[in-house]
């Protein structure tokens, strides 16, 4: 239908005319509502669903539904902007394929492993779990049972989760997708500082005169504090952005100074710098002798495959990885000597000017630069070195822990920090930093969870990638996924991911909202609950603590992460669960259920449902009868208090809009380890690195290593995957979201127009990427918002219907045990 | 003819291409709607690139707030250090002889809300928020509800 401006007023004319002529005509002719009564929207707020940015959100709520969102404007994060994604959270909720009752594989009426999806109760399917889950413990123990959650949990569900695991089914087998995401970054922080997460905060920004883009495109994954960088980019002319990256993409349009380099060579650029720094006498000598110490590392540390694969078997230090030994300065400076420009320019492909501006950001006494990072450094079989090196050019130079001198390690997920970090989720932490092989760590968790001595077993248990290779193995048998869609994140699919979850001794339970792919390999579907419509906290990638409200109620049949986990305690006895031997000792637990040693003892019932606002919905609390939420956070809380990770008292955070660790007199924390910043720092020490006992960080002699797998003859080509900006991850939420789904509807394959042509290829041609594991068929774009260079593709791996991580390798960081995503050998055929 | 036609057809129903249509069955194992009900171990045939929508029809938004999509092509638009493209039209200065709608005015205001001489920066990259629209059909229908509907339903119950 065509209609101009014209007919479209004259259409109109009637109700124009009355309001002209000042008639007042009844509500039901008038062409606008105006009764406040009817037009009023319910506003209130909450953080972003999506990234680590941690954008504060406006959310509208109408007769029970969400009908708006918009960036909140008090939010120090965003100040009222959102990306395309954000400004579209009203509508991820509402896909119509909404999960709304639990769904057993059966036959005849039985749970059968290869039987069709059947709608069941949320009794019978606890049974089965119960069943199942009892089995395992019976024949296997319970290192037989196995979680994997998310960084999108919230903080509430991700700490109920763990101590359920560790404290309840005593089994380390429980790690979030956050493995795939940050771990590098955990353990660069662990190596280097002792004490995990960034010292430094988004106000770094506004106070820096140079920003450097390591392997991370900003302008699509971290999009709102790019438009901070923009911000301070445009508005400051001295201010200087460069981007690093495999291929050219939107951060590109930004760059001062972009550089295209050769997968794996950011170790040696990193190197080099450091070299550069100290061939031209711009080391902060004074601030590396009082706060820094110097170690040479492990090197041929292997690709972290199973240890039967030819590459494991050939590295010298697969088994001790993280071993180092001290140096001193001279023998550091003579480590990175073999870094020269000429050597590094030629390795990674970057011309030398380029390599020297990019050098001279970190040199120049007289200016302050940050440098960002995320997937390109962390999903890296050297993830944890390249975290490592990018600390020491900060630390020779002096530029840390103060406004506009930060080395930021950006996170992927939401809660990310909040929860995957924070609390402990990793098959080998415990809140506050403290690790499950620390008798002493054990020790003060089971005092504080009021649990007997021994509860928490010593030993780590499986990681991410361990998991879907002991699912394969048939050695996690019980296996629960929660809030993550991991058969379409991890890699290799084909060989380590489906075969665990179909394999007939084990049993696959997948709480989600969506039938995703992981749903689709799983036995038993929960209904899930999923962001405003439960209470919740997250921990942003700046240390920021953001909680919300539950503002609508769920789908009948959905219920939250938090709720399945609580509720399923209830199923189970300590005696079936624990020790003869702990029980003997501790007679007092006998006979009590999990719930009750867990969530009913004493401190996270403490709080009664009179401290929820009457008008505010709370689903789990309501139903547990006491203020879930408040308990659970108070004695997680209990944890980092007077441990340099002080939390603000629970309903704080419903006011605030966000506080960054350590809250302490209920001030947060904008630069840690710097004396008038950090409360924890002694004073007269200037700057204090106080997650190691003698207060330095460590700068670590790291060599460049070749990456596990390089195009050859056969597979001619690299392969990066990543993310996109109108998607969330694996777009389970934002591609049931027409507006995003037709900005961005299917993943294709970048390529350099050359290679296309070499290959007989155009744009818009079905292709297959094969590699040595499987293929996906696709198709490809060639002059695309990324630019490869030659030899080079990129693929984003949101698109359920083109599973690009069946062609990926599952290669990690043996420290970290991260994933590679951004490299493998692949070759392209037409189709 | 008539003949030909149904045999043909049937022809059509046993090819590899058919075979990968949705039965029953499969939805009640493959249940993942965006792999459109199939197996994890295959994938279906790929659609070709869809075109984007390039007709200049301004698009409802489901609510106030929400960016304006763009109804438009924007191949080669350059938005970079050296110049946005997308501002030679949508500019305050611009617009009377572009007849394209102005940015909204919050665009010229800084993180703190204070109104700059020019766009401001922190908007200056328009498609982190901006995108265009591809000829594609949506996924799965969303039961999103216009808050105008809802208030609509209100006032006729009073």
């Amino acid at each position: 239908m065509n209609i101009n401006r014209r007919d479209f007023i004259k259409a109109n004319a009637v109700a124009a005319a009355a309001s002209v002529a000042g008639i007042s005509v009844p509500v039901q002719a008038s062409n606008l509502i105006t009764a406040s009564e009817l037009t009023k929207i319910k506003w209130d707020k909450a953080a972003c669903r999506f990234c680590g940015t941690g954008c504060g959100i406006n959310v509208g709520v109408m007769d029970g539904k969400v009908v708006a969102t918009h960036g909140d404007i008090k939010s120090p994060v965003n100040k009222g902007l959102n990306c395309v994604k954000g400004y579209f959270l009203s509508k991820i909720m509402y896909g119509k394929d909404r999960l709304t009752t639990p769904m057993l594989r059966m036959k005849n009426g039985h749970y059968d492993k290869e039987g069709d999806f059947t709608p069941i109760s949320w009794e019978q399917a606890f049974d089965i779990m119960e069943q199942k889950a009892k089995e395992t413990l019976r024949n296997v123990g319970p290192t037989g049972l196995g979680m994997f959650g998310s960084g999108q949990w919230t903080i509430h569900e991700g700490y109920a989760a763990a101590k359920l695991m560790k404290a309840g089914f005593r089994s380390n087998n429980i790690d979030p997708n956050a493995r795939h995401c940050m771990a590098s970054a955990v353990v660069g922080f662990m190596r280097t500082f002792g004490i995990d997460e960034p010292m430094g905060c988004y106000d770094d920004i506004e106070a820096t005169d140079a920003m450097v883009l390591w392997g991370s495109n900003m302008a699509e994954m971290h999009p709102i504090l790019w438009t901070r960088i923009t911000d301070r980019r445009l508005s400051a002319k001295h201010v200087k952005v460069a981007v690093l990256s495999t291929f050219q993409h939107r951060s590109f349009d930004l760059a001062d100074n972009g550089m295209i380099f050769e997968p794996q060579t950011d170790l040696a650029i990193l190197n080099f710098i450091a070299n550069y720094i100290i061939e031209n006498d711009k080391v902060n000598k004074d601030f590396v002798n009082k706060h820094t110490r110097f170690a040479m590392g492990n090197t041929d540390i292997g690709y972290g495959l199973r240890p039967d694969h030819p590459l494991e078997k050939r590295a010298k230090n697969a088994a001790k990885a993280g071993g180092s030994s001290s140096i001193d300065f001279d023998e550091y400076a003579k480590f990175v000597s073999t870094y020269t420009l000429d050597y590094v320019s030629q390795l990674s492909h970057v011309p030398k000017q380029n390599l020297i501006d990019l050098a001279e950001l970190y040199a120049d006494p007289n200016r302050k630069v940050c440098s960002f990072w995320t997937m390109g450094f962390n999903q890296h079989t050297r993830g944890v070195w390249a975290n490592n090196l990018v600390y020491n050019i900060h630390l020779l130079t002096g530029k840390i822990s103060t406004p506009g001198n930060s080395p930021f390690s950006l996170t992927g997920q939401p809660s990310a920090c909040g929860t995957a970090r924070e609390v402990g989720t990793f098959s080998h932490r415990l809140p506050a930093d403290m690790v499950v092989d620390n008798a002493k760590h054990r020790e003060i968790s089971e005092n504080k969870w009021k649990l007997p001595k021994d509860t928490i077993p010593p030993e780590p248990g499986y990681h991410a990638v361990l998991q879907n290779r002991m699912l394969k193995d048939g050695k996690l048998n019980f296996y629960w996924v929660q809030c993550n869609n991991n058969m379409q994140a991890a890699a290799n699919i084909n060989q380590e991911g489906y075969p665990g979850y179909r394999n007939p001794k084990n049993f696959i339970v997948v709480s989600d909202p969506y039938p995703t792919v992981t749903a689709q390999a799983a036995d038993l579907i929960l209904p899930t609950a999923m962001w405003v419509e439960k209470e919740g906290a997250y921990g942003n990638a700046e240390r920021r603590t953001q909680a919300w409200y539950q503002m609508v109620e769920a789908p009948e049949g959905a219920k939250s992460d938090l709720w399945q986990l609580v509720e399923f305690s209830k199923r189970f006895k300590v005696e079936e669960v624990w020790d003869k031997e702990i029980l003997d000792k501790n007679p007092e637990y006998k006979g009590k259920t999990l719930f009750e040693v867990l969530y009913a003892n004493g401190q996270v019932n403490k709080y009664s449902l009179d401290e929820i606002p009457e008008d505010r919905l709370n689903h789990e609390s309501r139903d547990f009868g006491f203020y879930l939420q408040k308990g659970l956070f108070e004695e997680y809380a209990s944890f980092g208090r007077g441990k340099a990770h002080d939390l603000a008292p629970y309903e704080r955070y419903h006011q605030e809009r966000g506080l960054r660790w350590p809250v302490v007199d209920g001030k947060e924390t904008l630069w840690r380890f710097k004396e008038g910043y950090d409360p924890y720092v002694t004073p007269g020490t200037d700057f204090e690195f106080y997650g190691h006992p003698d207060g330095k960080a460590v700068i670590f002699a790291l060599p460049y290593e070749p990456p596990a797998e390089v195009p050859d003859r056969t597979y001619d080509l690299w392969l990066s995957t990543g993310r996109v900006l109108e998607h969330w991850h694996s777009g389970s939420m934002t591609r049931r979201v027409e507006e995003l789904h037709k900005s961005m509807p299917n993943a294709l394959v970048y390529l350099h127009p050359e290679d296309a042509k070499d290959r007989n290829l155009r744009r818009g041609d079905a292709v297959k990427i094969i590699s040595r594991r499987g293929e996906v068929e696709t198709r490809v774009e060639t002059r695309g918002r990324n630019k490869p260079p030659k030899g080079l593709v990129y693929m984003p791996w949101f698109d359920a219907s083109r599973l690009v991580n069946k062609v990926t390798l599952d290669a990690t960081d043996p420290l970290s045990k991260e994933t590679d995503f951004k490299k493998c050998a692949v070759r392209i055929e037409k189709v | 003819m008539k003949y030909l036609l149904t045999t043909c057809f049937a022809l059509l129903l046993c090819s590899p291409m058919a075979m990968q249509s949705v039965s029953a069955n499969d939805e009640k194992t493959n249940i993942a709607t965006l792999r459109n009900h199939t197996p994890i171990e295959g994938q279906q045939p790929t659609k070709s690139i869809p075109k984007v929508i390039n007709n200049d029809k301004v698009q409802m938004r489901n609510y106030p707030m929400q960016p304006p999509l763009i109804p438009h092509t924007i191949r080669g638009y350059e938005v970079n250090l050296n110049s946005n493209k997308c501002m030679a039209c949508h500019s305050r200065q611009r617009t009377a002889e572009s007849l394209a709608p102005m940015v909204s005015v919050t665009h010229y205001m800084d993180r703190e809300g204070n109104f700059l001489a020019e766009l401001s920066p922190r908007r200056y990259f328009c498609n982190q928020c901006h995108v265009n629209q591809t000829e594609s059909k949506p996924l799965v229908e969303n039961s999103f509800v216009d808050m105008h509907k809802l208030m609509k339903q209100k006032s006729q119950q009073q």
